[in-house]
């Protein structure tokens, strides 16, 4: 795996066209795994999103090695009447991988491999979702709250997942609530919550019309 | 890319995939055309090869919104927007797979279904022919236009709004050129255009289609 870092500097997103957080700076060094916090609706969603290249940021600047991140979002992007191991396949052989073994022994999905996806529970689904991961071949994740609907020993495989992946020169940014027992940096959004006196206001297409 | 092609035909020919709707729809039209009309054989010769391209259109049009809105409530599409594939090739294979899954049967089954419109002699292999050329641009078009919408709760009607006057160029041409060499006259013009429409969608659309749909990612 190449040396993977993420720089963001001075970072201003925007959702529906209001500012959310500005001014964010941070480092992401390969081997580390720097946990997002902050209340609901204090932008780390829309942080993730900026960050994947879904949405542009509003200002400051991004730097990261091409196609290095790997997007984990609320939801996971399966196919109910495909089965967990078509679902994982097709997400595999997106990023030009074969092997979906090890993905699937790690998420303890062996013995559902043949099960359709919309017979699975909502953690199984999780756990699918997440299993995705290790055949994008990324060395940087995202990952958007992927505790969610996840028991303890789910949890634990979840937490083994990204301690493996980290020791082997990956990166994760994870927004999450619970603690992971992580060897992580934990940083706090809120503080970066713009100010709504003097936070710059961004000009949507309909302020330009009515000038 | 072959993965998304063969992952969409598959969820397609699946249960509840759609496969066979805009089929059986087509098959309605054709079928109750000539109760509406009347059984005079000559009229129904007349009006076959325009009623048959109208049914393909709207059965084409059925499945539009299938193309990407299941994809973009389920999370796939933003996933496959941070896959290494470009935007517009997602959008060319995905217009690919609704012709293999809605436009290819409907091509097939239109000369049979002549029958049912007592076609003239020459105009079954001509429908063939002229929906074989025309139906690429009709899911070209169709996935521009699912594209546009595809962030809107019940965009099928805004869709169909959008789409309508974009298909109207392909069913004259198509229409004209079945039509004319039924009649023994020269059709080479009407299906020159007709290849034109189809050759410039394909070239063209897949990038504003990848545009809206990064607007709508967002």
């Amino acid at each position: 795996m190449t040396q993977v870092e993420l720089d963001v500097r001075n970072l201003s997103v925007a959702r529906g066209g209001v500012p959310v957080l500005e001014g964010l700076s941070f480092t992401l060094k390969a081997g580390e795994v720097l946990v997002l916090r902050g209340p609901n609706g204090s932008g780390k969603t829309t942080l993730l999103r900026t960050l994947a290249g879904l949405q542009p940021p509003l200002a400051g600047e991004i730097s990261q090695p091409p196609e290095a991140i790997a997007y984990g979002a609320h939801a996971d992007g399966l196919k109910a009447t495909l089965s967990v191991a078509e679902n994982l396949a097709f997400w595999a052989a997106v990023h030009g991988l074969r092997d979906i073994g090890p993905a699937l022994d790690h998420f303890n999905l062996r013995s559902l491999a043949s099960r359709a996806a919309q017979n699975l529970s909502a953690g199984q689904k999780r756990r699918l979702g997440l299993a995705r991961l290790l055949v994008t071949g990324r060395p940087i994740w995202l990952l958007d709250e992927p505790t969610v609907s996840l028991d303890a020993a789910s949890v634990g495989l979840f937490a083994d997942a990204v301690r493996a992946h980290v020791a082997d020169g990956g990166a994760a940014l994870i927004a999450t609530h619970i603690d992971l027992g992580l060897e992580a940096r934990v940083f706090d959004v809120t503080p970066f919550k713009p100010d709504p006196e003097t936070g710059l206001r961004t000009r949507s297409a309909f302020d330009e019309a009515l000038t | 890319m072959i993965a998304l092609l063969a992952r969409d035909i598959r969820l397609a020919l699946r249960a509840g995939g759609g496969f066979g709707l805009g089929l059986a729809f087509f098959l309605i039209v054709v079928t109750l055309v000539p109760f509406g009309v009347g059984p005079e054989s000559d009229i129904l010769t007349r009006i076959a090869p325009g009623i048959l391209w109208i049914g393909a259109l709207l059965a084409c049009l059925l499945s539009l919104d299938r193309i990407f809105q299941l994809d973009f409530e389920d999370g796939s599409l933003d996933l496959l927007a941070t896959a290494p594939i470009p935007m517009e090739g997602i959008v060319a294979v995905k217009a690919l797979a609704h012709w293999i899954t809605t436009g290819l049967p409907l091509v097939i089954a239109a000369p049979l279904l002549g029958v049912l419109m007592n076609l003239a002699q020459p105009g079954h292999g001509w429908i063939f022919v002229t929906l074989l050329i025309g139906t690429p641009a009709l899911s070209m078009i169709g996935a521009f236009g699912a594209a546009l919408t595809v962030g809107l709760k019940r965009g099928g009607l805004l869709l169909s709004l959008l789409v309508l006057p974009l298909y109207m160029p392909t069913l004259i041409f198509g229409a004209e050129a079945a039509t004319r060499a039924i009649d023994g006259f020269d059709n080479t013009t009407p299906l020159m255009m007709l290849a034109g429409i189809t050759l410039a969608s394909v070239a063209l659309l897949p990038f504003a289609a990848a545009a809206a749909l990064r607007i709508n990612l967002r």
